[in-house]
């Protein structure tokens, strides 16, 4: 079992005390696997006597929450700090402390943020990378919160914030699919038509390059976005099932159902901006809002660069399509990347104890459709989660992005949310990646060995 | 010379007082010492501190990192028998890690070029400047500028100065989709682009450190040799350097933990990754990122170790032969 008893120096003796038999209960609860009857213990256990129901019980709560974001893009923090506004709107009397870190910055220091003096609440990414920190014992399950909003999310999501014990440790609250964006007027003024295989894709690449244009506009400088190049194409190619092995170690890199995703790549790899390594994604999708460039496989994230502008004909003018059906068996799949975003219950908070309620409360809050309208209408990037949000102002962009991930029978995470995040990193997969667009033409038969080489020397998995 | 053993032992049968303990009835040894307590409290305190802080913070940390690299500690709870790995991160590292021989060549050419090439054009900016032409005062401090600049302002000025559409593109007029010339995103290319951008501020903080030097050189060597008929350059090299002896040992250490411990630009630039891989961020990206591998990282580090001992046991001993002698 990975909950670690360790007893914080730092903390008052009390708190301390306190987080171990919390965890001692945790521990005995693991074993009897009695999951419905933890809440009720955790707070029989956790602080005072005079302690309110559980979680607010749907009532106002007036404590003090810590919340730990990663919401740094100007429009993300505008909508974090309505959010809290109206948290404490909804509730008289609570303090909602906010400390927002820039998101690579809280990405790269996550293990060591969990296992010191966390917030109480925190941003964080579902799959995989939810499942790794829970199974450390790094946070709380919020399964009497999740009780209480469930019939909110569909299944999908609900898989999605469920620990390998079990237990449910966040809250969904946006999510945002991969798919090849481009102007309207632009295909308008040369004429392009939407492709739909895998030839009219490349036909219509070349086309746009002959015009002048950048065709396939990326930017890799950050080593993720290369990632969702290489998840669609896995996904489409060998499917889903295959792409969850290779994700988790049980199908192998050096497979060669991997080298014809890395040979599939090398047709559009030409089409690319020569400059894409030292592009951030945000230069790269500039390409696209000036006109230089034609298509741009991304996130819906990439809408923000639009409204940032400032001129609504821009974000009006954005459109995009599902990636071409490749002409495999796994094209009726229609898998795609469409990561969720989450918030969850930190365990190493030192306030925790004291806060528990409102930390609950503000989970509880963030699972409404209308709080995460707010984020919406500030990062129209981010589509709600939850299934009672008020669609009637999305615009069709956003309608269309609902309906794409509906539609889709399977929806992965993205390769470093859905892997190891000790494979998915800069010194792991990202560098690999980087090292295969900067030959993509040569065989790939001793970097697929090197990745495998590298997932093999990696420590045991304890997930 | 006089016998350095009768001197210190000179001392000790003088009577001193405070120090001396009488031998008892009970036939206890006889005990001397020049100290009184007060010296020794003294004593502990200017000692002592040193040396808790130097264990502290400086031996136990690296013994905790050599420990280290024989786990597949990750930093979750402690450490067990299991985390126990032996040499198997150095055996990836030397066979395996595609990262890790590229960032020590990295490294080793970060060395090569501010040896060969930033240090010599600081040492000749001072030696310029030294010669009290107009402006110097101005020169001076144009090139010290970036010395006073943070590293990672430094990296912002040189992203800028570097990008696909930043300054040195636009001057050499490579604008276009076709020609434009990636010089961070290259990866057989960005290390230069980097070296170069390190070397603007390497320079100046050469020539101050070196002007510092050349200002304190007696005057009179110069005359004397100006008079003996010898050139500006035979003067240089034949009086001037050699004199300049402690200062050259100073640049030397200096330009050498300058190049071990390169990271700042690199990372700022893109992280260390994709042709800028450094061992120090290769320890960073290892260790304390998300991925966690402690163990690895603590690997590199000790290998960063290794090899900075090289440099600091040559000065070393060079410091404490000229201290001996």
């Amino acid at each position: 079992m990975a909950i670690q008893d360790t007893s914080r120096p730092e903390a008052p003796s009390t708190t301390g005390r306190r987080n171990v038999s919390r965890r001692n209960i945790l521990k005995g609860m693991a074993v009897v696997a009695g999951a419905a009857a933890l809440p009720s213990i955790l707070v029989a256990c956790s602080s005072t006597p005079t302690t309110a129901p559980a979680g607010g019980g749907g009532g106002a709560v007036t404590g003090t929450v810590t919340v730990g974001s990663n919401h740094s893009d100007p429009g993300e923090l505008k909508g974090m700090q309505a959010i809290n506004a109206a948290f404490i709107a909804a509730n008289p009397g609570a303090k909602v402390t906010m400390n927002t870190v820039d998101h690579g910055t809280f990405q790269n220091q996550i293990s060591a943020y969990l296992q010191g003096t966390p917030e109480d609440d925190f941003t964080w990414f579902s799959g995989y990378r939810m499942r790794f920190f829970a199974s450390k014992g790094l946070a709380t399950p919020i399964d009497d919160v999740w009780a209480k909003v469930k019939s909110n999310f569909t299944t999908g999501f609900a898989t999605s914030v469920t620990g390998d014990d079990g237990k449910v440790y966040g809250i969904p609250v946006d999510y945002y699919p991969w798919c090849v964006f481009y102007r309207k007027s632009v295909f308008a003024a040369k004429n392009y038509t939407v492709p739909t295989t895998w030839a009219d894709f490349k036909t219509l690449l070349a086309k746009m390059q002959t015009d002048g244009l950048i065709p396939l506009a990326f930017g890799d400088k950050d080593g993720w976005p290369a990632m969702g190049t290489f998840d669609i194409l896995n996904l489409r190619l060998n499917g889903y099932q295959f792409h969850v092995d290779l994700m988790t170690g049980k199908a192998k890199w050096t497979d060669p159902k991997v080298t014809t995703v890395f040979q599939k790549w090398a047709e559009i790899t030409p089409f690319h901006d020569t400059t894409y390594a030292g592009l951030t994604w945000q230069k790269a999708a500039d390409t696209l809002v000036q006109k230089k460039a034609g298509l741009y496989f991304l996130g819906l994230f990439l809408t923000s660069e639009f409204a940032a502008t400032e001129d609504p004909a821009d974000i009006a003018d954005v459109d995009f399509f599902p990636w071409p059906l490749l002409g495999t068996q796994y094209d009726g799949e229609a898998a795609l990347d469409a990561p969720i975003d989450i918030w969850m219950v930190t365990a190493k908070s030192a306030t925790l104890q004291a806060d528990l309620d409102t930390a609950k409360a503000y989970m509880e809050f963030w699972s409404k459709g209308s709080t995460q309208l707010i984020m919406f209408q500030n990062q129209p990037g981010l589509i709600p989660a939850a299934s009672d949000t008020d669609t009637s102002t999305y615009s069709a962009l956003q309608k269309k992005a609902a309906q794409i991930v509906g539609a889709a029978q399977k929806i992965t995470q993205f390769l470093d949310r859905d892997s190891r995040p000790d494979f998915a990193g800069a010194d792991g997969m990202q560098g690999f990646l980087q090292k295969f667009l900067a030959a993509p033409t040569t065989d790939t038969t001793a970097l697929q060995a090197q990745i495998q080489a590298f997932w093999d020397a990696l420590p045991p998995a304890t997930v | 010379m006089p016998d350095p053993q009768v001197l210190s032992l000179a001392p000790a049968p003088a009577p001193t007082g405070a120090g001396v303990v009488a031998s008892g009835p009970t036939g206890k040894r006889r005990r001397y010492s020049i100290l009184t307590g007060q010296d020794r409290l003294v004593l502990v305190v200017i000692v002592g501190i040193p040396v808790f802080l130097d264990v502290g913070l400086i031996w136990g940390p690296t013994l905790a990192s050599i420990l280290f690299s024989f786990t597949n500690w990750q930093g979750y709870g402690g450490i067990t028998a299991k985390n126990i790995v032996g040499l198997q991160n150095y055996t990836f590292l030397f066979t395996q890690y595609t990262l890790f021989w590229p960032a020590l060549i990295h490294n080793l050419m970060w060395l090569a070029f501010f040896v060969f090439i930033a240090s010599p054009i600081g040492i000749f900016f001072a030696v310029l400047l030294d010669r009290e032409i107009r402006g110097s005062r101005f020169y001076q401090n144009i090139f010290y500028f970036p010395v006073v600049l943070s590293l990672a302002v430094v990296g912002i000025i040189w992203e800028l100065q570097y990008a696909p559409d930043g300054f040195i593109d636009s001057a050499l007029g490579l604008t276009k989709q076709t020609n434009a010339i990636d010089w961070l995103g290259n990866p057989s290319l960005n290390i230069w682009a980097v070296l170069v951008a390190a070397s603007w501020r390497h320079v100046g903080y050469i020539m101050v450190l070196y002007l510092a030097g050349l200002k304190s050189v007696d005057p009179t060597l110069r005359e004397a040799a100006a008079i003996d008929g010898a050139s500006d350059v035979q003067t240089f090299f034949r009086v001037i350097f050699p004199v300049m002896a402690p200062i050259n040992v100073v640049i030397v250490v200096v330009t050498v933990i300058e190049s071990l411990r390169a990271f700042d630009l690199a990372y700022i630039i893109n992280q260390g990754t994709n042709g800028l891989e450094l061992l120090s961020i290769l320890i960073t990206n290892n260790s304390i990122s998300e991925a966690s591998l402690v163990g690895r990282g603590s690997a590199i580090a000790v290998i960063l170790l290794v090899i900075s001992l090289v440099p600091i046991t040559l000065y070393l001993t060079r410091v404490m032969r000229s201290t001996g002698e």
